[in-house]
């Protein structure tokens, strides 16, 4: 997952952009979703992004209606320039490994349960830093003691790796139970803030003709300037009400581009009717992602984390190998006791 | 009345080092997200450092 951008590009499943000439004019919205529409006869645009590293590229996501199974929708990029289509977005081996990351296939469920093994994960570590002091505390910091047998050996090894990245441990796993109840926020946030700007708009119908989207984007911007757009969500999708556009813009900052601003406009005459700042809870979620995925510091940051990563198998796997070590060492000694006894029991 | 002192002492010992590099871990999280450019590098740094002690541990005799 770390590596998703590259893996993805080494196996051809990445979009291959064409290249323009510099101020080329970019073609309207409309036309980009025109194209998706044509692109999938039957079928309804849900969402609209841009991909801040990617600005010639827009990514439309459309499903047979607002209400299918979010697992169904076609998510495929199109060129900004010719709204030619350049490929489809979250496909192939690396949406194999997301699902088994976040889910396993399960649905809610397999996030609820990934959710509790986060959980367990930080508490593990937080018994590690407290079983550290007896450990440790006759050595000096970072002793690995090589002439003594394989079990100390990996118990020194186990203390130090555990130690060194018990920070960056507890980031990932925190921030990896926060994205596995991202759902729920979600809806928390649909019930009360979303219906709440919604509130004063309630009863009215489906728009019959969706504004035009360009019309719709350059209300939005007008609202909050200096901002970029994240994504546009259609009326009806989970990010917005039934008669509403919502539309998400950015900051340029890396801060500031996770965290999104929602706009809500019209569906018929794309006027503005309401903005606010998402709340707190939502906002963490946001922030959380990148501190768990770690694509937010280049590619160095990105081999720190794989090595962070291998580091962390190691301290599970060596933890395993000390329990299981001293485990048979008890029943080893259970056994020797009994067998005197019951010597001792026949002498006499 | 001497060990207290000596027990503290010790405590810093065992966690002194852990604490610190927790701290700059930490920092160098949080810096590639607040701090632009400079961040991204402190953050390299900051969450490298693991790998430079183990690195050590490792090399050394």
């Amino acid at each position: 997952m770390i590596f998703h951008h590259e893996i993805d590009e080494a196996l051809g499943y990445a979009p291959k952009m064409d290249v323009h000439v510099p101020g080329a004019p970019k073609l309207s919205l409309d036309a980009i979703g025109r194209a998706a529409i044509t692109d999938h006869p039957g079928s309804v645009l849900l969402y609209m992004a841009w991909d801040k590293d990617e600005p010639g590229m827009v990514s439309t996501f459309t499903n047979t209606s607002v209400t299918s199974d979010p697992q169904t929708t076609v998510v495929k990029a199109f060129d900004a320039y010719t709204a030619k289509p350049v490929g489809l977005l979250g496909t192939g081996p690396m949406l194999v490994m997301l699902r088994l990351h976040t889910d396993m296939y399960l649905g809610l469920p397999g996030k609820w349960f990934m959710g509790i093994m986060g959980f367990l994960f930080m508490i593990a570590i937080i018994s590690g830093v407290v079983l550290y002091w007896p450990f440790t505390r006759r050595l000096n910091f970072a002793a690995i003691r090589k002439q003594k047998s394989r079990r100390v050996l990996w118990l020194d090894w186990h203390n130090l790796l555990g130690v060194v990245t018990i920070v960056w441990a507890l980031v990932v796993g925190g921030t990896g139970v926060i994205n596995a109840y991202a759902e729920v926020m979600l809806g928390i946030w649909q019930r009360n803030e979303l219906a709440a700007m919604a509130a004063p708009y309630a009863g009215k119908p489906t728009p019959a003709q969706l504004a035009s989207l360009d019309k719709v984007l350059g209300n939005a911007m007008k609202v909050a300037p200096g901002m970029d757009p994240a994504f546009i969500a259609f009326p009806g999708t989970p990010f917005t009400s039934t008669h509403h556009f919502a539309v998400f813009l950015r900051g340029d900052t890396p801060l500031t581009s996770r965290l999104v601003k929602p706009v809500l406009l019209d569906g018929e005459t794309g006027e503005v009717s309401d903005t606010s700042e998402l709340p707190t809870y939502l906002k963490a979620v946001l922030v959380s992602q990148p501190l768990h995925f770690g694509d937010y510091g280049g590619m160095p940051l990105k081999i720190i984390w794989a090595l962070l990563t291998v580091f962390t198998i190691i301290v599970l796997g060596s933890g395993l190998y000390l329990w299981a070590v001293k485990r048979s060492k008890v029943r080893r000694g259970a056994r020797l006791s009994a067998g005197a006894t019951a010597a001792l029991g026949r002498s006499s | 009345m001497s060990e207290a002192p000596q027990h503290r002492a010790s405590w810093w010992r065992v966690f002194g080092a852990p604490i610190v590099i927790g701290v700059l871990s930490l920092a160098g999280l949080l810096s590639a997200l607040l701090a632009g450019d400079p961040g991204r590098y402190f953050a390299w740094f900051g969450v490298g450092l693991p790998i430079a002690i183990v690195m050590w541990a490792y090399c050394r005799k």
